[in-house]
């Protein structure tokens, strides 16, 4: 549904994203998780047609957010990181100024102000004044008029930041129950709203993606193991057999084998091995290339996302 | 055609349901009231003269006309105020909608930056309209003192509309080149004042010169409609500025995209 091919964009000489590629499947929320400055608002920013992409190409429902930018804005609804609301006017105004220039035909426009007023929870302050309305009734808000032409995709950066707890719990919900009738982008800088709300998750950090998988694998892969490649030359089979047998490791793996042998292998964390597993290759008498600990980065970018709500 | 209907009527509920209009045609209508007042008084002391010197001369009165003498002065007032009040509604067309965020919203749907900048000229404009309208109090008061003409008034209103429609569409311009209001509303007086001191030195300036100056001077073409005569060239060079501050108000929108500066 939306296909992100080696987008980058830069401010000036400054990269802030660079050659950032993912797939968003049909009715899959995705998470697009990253430190702040990592470069989620200006992916989500090419994608909704605001700006281009200095070069890269994306689509959505198989059109080019620059070559055929209207098809792809009639599609999207795009919550950008500070609701897009004119404070003078009620929620049912905008809401039907909103659904008029997404192009809801005229016929239809009262229903999907009503259905989209019930989903997200306005029904009781749908006359009173934007300006009027707590920081959390305005996020709703700003959610409604992203679902009213009720389109295939949704964009939402960062839709939970600066609610309160209950609010965001009623926000996650949401977001939840958008799966399978929309394809969903939500960007966050929380790690466990990932795990919360998305099926998949794409890690970007400096204008990069360093990971991307389910939240289980990730959180397994960083809350509980260390991981380590080794490549060593000697008798595979052997080789694999004795590393599995030191201590704290969890999981040895073969990567590929061109005249050597990578082994990936999961340990423990909080132990390190490494003194252990050269100790068991070279007492061998096998030839130790290499050894060192794989996906620093992407630890090093869970230390800076924010664990705590 | 829809989504400009859309977008205007939005951009006019916004106006009318916040503080916005109100302000702007009170201010407007009290300085235009102060001005007529003082244009008003200086008539009745020049017609008591004339009365005074009939008298002396034991001639009939001379009957001061009111068309020139009242009429004409109190456009060119009107057309003055407007040249300081109308940036000050139009510093907020485009800024407010970038400083607000909801010019992410606006250029996320499918609608063209042509059908905006036309909606929001036009709001401004009919804005401008029906303040020249409720100005007509005044103007109507002047039945009392003479007797106006009533082709020249039309022809007068008219100037008036399309003097605005200029200020309205430099304004607009400046507005979609900053975020910050205050920025927006000083850069298009400035350029409004500089255009009317263009006018003024068209008189040092040199044959050629003086010509260009004199011509792309909003106010130096509205005098011959302030006299009552309406000129297609003076319209056509009104049009043609409007047009002209539409355009750039266009580019400068559309090219923000490209630059991704906001
Ligand atoms: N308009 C801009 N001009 C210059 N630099 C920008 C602009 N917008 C964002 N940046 C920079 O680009 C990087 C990515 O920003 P952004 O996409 O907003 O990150 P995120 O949404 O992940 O916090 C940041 O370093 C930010 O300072
Ligand atoms: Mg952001």
């Amino acid at each position: 549904m939306i296909r992100v091919e080696n987008l980058t964009r830069y401010y000036g000489n400054f990269p802030a994203i660079e050659d950032v590629t993912f797939d968003v499947d049909k009715g899959e929320i995705l998470g697009f998780l990253g430190p702040n400055g990592a470069g989620k608002s200006t992916t989500m920013r090419i994608l909704t047609c605001y700006m281009p992409a200095t070069s890269g190409k994306a689509t959505v429902a198989g059109f080019d957010v620059f070559e055929q930018s209207m098809e792809v804005r009639k599609r999207i609804g795009y919550l950008p990181e500070h609701p897009p609301l004119y404070p003078d006017l009620t929620v049912d105004t905008y809401l039907d100024f909103v659904a008029k220039i997404k192009g809801v035909p005229a016929q239809e426009r009262k229903k999907a102000i009503d259905d989209v007023i019930d989903r997200v929870g306005l029904q009781d302050v749908r006359n009173r004044t934007i300006r009027k309305l707590s920081k959390g009734f305005k996020q709703r808000v700003g959610l409604a008029q992203a679902l009213v032409h009720d389109p295939e995709v949704l964009i939402l950066d960062e839709p939970t930041v600066g609610l309160d707890p209950k609010q965001i719990i009623e926000v996650r919900e949401l977001i939840k129950s958008l799966a399978g009738r929309h394809t969903v982008i939500l960007s966050t800088h929380i790690l466990p709203e990932v795990s919360m709300t998305c099926q998949r998750v794409v890690i970007i950090d400096k204008g990069r993606v360093v990971a991307e998988d389910t939240p289980e694998n990730l959180s397994a892969k960083v809350k509980s193991t260390e991981r380590i490649l080794v490549e060593v030359e000697g008798p595979q089979d052997e080789v694999k057999q004795k590393l599995t047998s030191v201590p704290g490791v969890k999981n040895v793996s073969l990567e590929n084998a061109n005249g050597t042998a990578r082994f990936v292998i999961d340990s423990e964390l909080d132990k390190d091995i490494r003194k252990d597993l050269a100790n068991t290759v070279v007492s061998q008498g096998w030839g130790l290339l290499e050894l060192r600990p794989m996906d620093v980065s992407l630890e090093e970018v869970f230390l800076r996302l924010t664990t705590k709500e | 055609m829809k989504a400009f209907l859309a977008l205007l009527e939005k951009e006019l509920k916004i106006v009318f349901s916040s503080p916005i209009a109100y302000v702007f045609i009170g201010l407007f209508l009290t300085i235009a009231g102060f001005f007529f007042y003082n244009i008003m008084a200086w008539f009745d002391r020049i017609s008591m003269q004339s009365m005074a010197y009939a008298q002396m001369y034991r001639m009939p009165p001379q009957p001061i006309n009111v068309n020139m003498m009242a009429l004409r002065p109190f456009f060119h007032n009107l057309t003055i105020i407007a040249l300081f009040l109308l940036p000050g509604f139009t510093m907020r067309l485009f800024a407010e909608e970038k400083r607000q965020g909801t010019l992410e919203l606006l250029e996320t749907s499918p609608i063209t930056n042509w059908q905006l900048t036309l909606a929001k000229f036009t709001a401004a404009w009919i804005l401008w309209g029906i303040t020249l309208a409720l100005t007509g109090i005044l103007v109507g008061m002047l039945f009392f003192f003479g007797n106006p003409e009533v082709g020249q008034i039309l022809s007068g209103y008219l100037g008036m509309f399309l003097v605005g429609g200029a200020f309205i569409a430099i304004g607009m311009w400046f507005s979609t080149l900053t975020e910050n209001q205050i920025v927006a509303f000083i850069s298009a007086l400035g350029a409004n004042l500089v255009l009317l001191s263009l006018g003024w030195l068209s008189n040092f300036a040199g044959a050629t010169l003086g010509k260009i100056f004199a011509n792309i001077d909003p106010i130096g073409h509205f005098d011959d409609f302030a006299k009552g005569v309406i000129d297609t060239k003076h319209i056509v060079f009104y049009v043609s500025f409007i047009f002209m501050g539409i355009f750039l108000s266009f580019m400068s929108v559309e090219s923000a995209r490209w630059r991704g500066s906001r």
